[in-house]
């Protein structure tokens, strides 16, 4: 089967609207629920963060969601078992974010093969560099279909832009800025970055993420490649919600509408 | 004093690709790239440099004090049937051994033009050995600390403003080294250009572990030269140092690592006994995994989070060590122990009486297992003495008065 992050992009090029949510947040077993609200108002692809004790990556908004759902009991064992049959009732593509040590702890392959088995797409683990992944590791994901969705950033030289985009799959994360998540900066300063982007023609599609947090920031963003990753202000909005489905409603709407 | 430049030969030195056998590498995200590979582009030229050594030597003699006497410990001697030296690194300035890799970064990041520093630490000593050099080059520095560790070491947090440097608190996760350590990357994260990381230990990404292991090798180079003075011979039949993250212990080992015939004894911090939950015996207690962008051995649960460790000593209280020392476990050239916070507070009492030295509690967990060694009166033993005690009188006062 073609994966379902082709297959999204193979009839959808544009806006596409990719939301990052930490899974066992803010409630354990919301994960799911938030999953089918996130589908049904209008996510066209899930990003669910595996917590981590020590995310080297993240700002302050979605390291405290994983330590909040780690606090909850959420792990990768956890986190599969809500995951088995989601397929029936989702149909999103589904990545899983995610540091390197749970999956090397849990095994790269029964990772992969577990993903595999319960129906997602994609993964994106920002400390698994290109040449260890390229060396040691790029087998395992192909042999079970799970894309690698490789970050640049507006530092990664254009040589270093064509290497990732020969070993990616799915897209490509480019990072609006060099910052952990959650950081303000000025879209207009990032444009020129985006623009050089949309020059080299990449072979994968292009979301861009970090600092995206409304329609603006968005439409921004999606002038300039396939569309973004909204994360950090999402967390904000779900943190203290009464109701997922309601929540997840408005906050998309104010998006997308 | 050169900084030791590997032959390319070793077994144990790094490889070309930043590993120890199967340990290091850089696992870090594409956020972090420019800055790393920078440095592991440029610091060999850099600090084979011989203007770049010329500075090293200078500051290090004439600022820190070195070399740092090899004292032949007599009554420690007499007590545990052996010819046992003491490496003094307490006796440099700012009281540890820290300092020779501050020195050494500090220089390296005036040559890439970095303008400002940040660096991590768990008890303070390695934020003051930064604050110092830092105000030493009039250069901005930044130090973070978990917020726990600002409340338990006030007099080093008073230095390094003293000295000019800002303390920020790290807050999350477990508020100690680890995430001090973590808000330290994220900083050099959100400014790629002008900040230079001072890593305070021979872990993190490769090049840091060499490169810290490099500048902290002054330690083993003095040690062969003070030793064939003193007893005709460069090498000691062991090498005895404590290790948490690894700097003391990498710079003891280092000219001696492929002298096999010298045995390395590391000494890892017990708590409250390897098994009880408190610990921080890593090499016991851990498994293969990545922390702080190195794959090496670290204390984690089986789900993959990182655990938080359990020393007395602040210097220690890790729950990974650096990807040299990972090797040496596995390989076995060197003997990992482990001494309790008990053992490692009799210790300081004892070489406090005994040599009139007051040591680092880091240091008294290496000089805890000269008891476990199975020593004959003709074996030379160098004991690393990282650092002084001062720092650690409120501990012992508290053990005073039990």
């Amino acid at each position: 089967m073609q994966n379902r992050i082709d297959q999204l992009f193979a009839k959808k090029q544009h806006g596409v609207l990719n939301i990052y949510c930490t899974a066992g947040f803010p409630q354990l077993n919301d994960t799911l629920p938030v999953m089918t609200a996130l589908q049904q108002h209008g996510a066209d692809l899930i990003e669910l963060g595996m917590p981590f004790s020590d995310p080297l990556a993240d700002g302050p908004v979605i390291q405290d969601s994983s330590t909040k759902a780690l606090q909850n009991g959420m792990s990768l064992q956890k986190l599969f078992e809500q995951l088995a049959g989601f397929r029936s009732s989702i149909r999103v593509p589904v990545i899983l974010m995610g540091y390197f040590n749970p999956v090397l702890t849990y095994g790269v392959e029964a990772f992969c093969a577990k993903c595999a088995e319960v129906g997602v797409d994609g993964i994106i683990v920002p400390d698994l560099p290109m040449a260890e992944y390229e060396n040691e590791y790029r087998p395992v994901f192909e042999k079970y279909n799970l894309h690698l969705i490789f970050l640049v950033t507006p530092e990664t030289s254009e040589a270093r832009i064509r290497k990732i985009d020969s070993l990616s799959k799915g897209f490509i994360y480019a990072v609006s800025s060099s910052s952990t998540t959650g950081k303000d900066k000025d879209m207009k300063d990032q444009q020129a970055y985006f623009e050089r982007l949309k020059q080299l023609q990449l072979k994968n599609p292009v979301l861009i993420g970090f600092g995206i947090k409304d329609k603006a920031t968005f439409e921004a963003a999606s002038a300039h490649a396939n569309g973004a990753i909204i994360g950090t202000a999402f967390i904000k909005a779900i943190e203290h919600s009464t109701n997922i489905d309601e929540t997840v409603k408005t906050f998309i709407s104010g998006i997308i509408q | 004093m050169d900084i030791a430049i590997n032959t390319g030969n070793s077994r144990y030195q790094v490889d070309k690709n930043g590993y120890y056998g199967r340990f290091g590498g850089a696992y870090i995200p594409e956020m972090l790239y420019p800055n790393v590979e920078e440095l592991q582009s440029q610091y060999l030229g850099i600090l084979s440099d011989p203007s770049f050594q010329q500075d090293f030597e200078a500051l290090l003699r004439d600022y820190v004090g070195r070399p740092s006497p090899l004292y032949f410990a007599k009554r420690l001697s007499e007590k545990y049937k052996a010819k046992i030296y003491l490496k003094r690194e307490d006796l440099n300035h700012t009281g540890a051994h820290k300092v020779n890799n501050t020195i050494g970064q500090i220089l390296l990041a005036q040559r890439l033009g970095k303008r400002r520093i940040i660096a991590e630490t768990g008890a303070g000593q390695h934020g003051v050995a930064t604050a110092t050099v830092c105000a030493l080059m009039g250069m901005e520095c930044v130090v973070y600390m978990g917020s726990i560790d600002i409340e338990r070491q006030a007099p080093n947090v008073a230095r390094m403003k003293m000295l000019g440097a800002t303390v920020v608190p790290a807050t999350s996760g477990s508020k100690t080294l680890k995430d001090a350590t973590n808000e330290a990357i994220r900083d050099w994260i959100n400014n790629p250009v002008d900040t230079h990381y001072i890593l305070g230990t021979a872990a993190g990404p490769h090049p840091y572990p060499d490169m810290v292991a490099r500048f902290q090798s002054v330690i083993s180079e003095e040690i062969k030269k003070q030793l064939l003075e003193k007893t005709g011979s460069e090498d000691p039949d062991y090498v005895v140092a404590c290790i948490g993250g690894g700097s003391n212990a990498a710079g003891a080992y280092f000219h001696y690592l492929d002298r096999e015939a010298v045995k390395l004894v590391a000494v890892e911090a017990g708590g409250k006994g390897v098994h009880s939950g408190f610990s921080a015996a890593t090499t016991q207690l851990g498994t293969i995994g990545i922390i702080h962008a190195s794959k090496t051995l670290l204390m984690q649960t089986g789900d993959g989070q990182i655990v938080e460790p359990h020393s007395i000593s602040a210097g220690l209280d890790y729950p990974g060590i650096g990807p040299m020392h990972a090797h040496l476990y596995e390989s076995g050239r060197a003997q990992f122990l482990s001494a309790t916070d008990e053992e490692a507070l009799a210790a300081a009492y004892e070489l406090s009486l005994l040599e009139g030295i007051i040591p680092a509690m880091e240091s008294a967990h290496a000089l805890a297992k000269l008891k476990d060694l199975p020593l004959n009166t003709d074996d030379v033993v160098v004991v690393c003495l990282s650092g002084r005690g001062d720092k650690d009188l409120d501990t012992y006062i508290r053990h005073m008065n039990k």
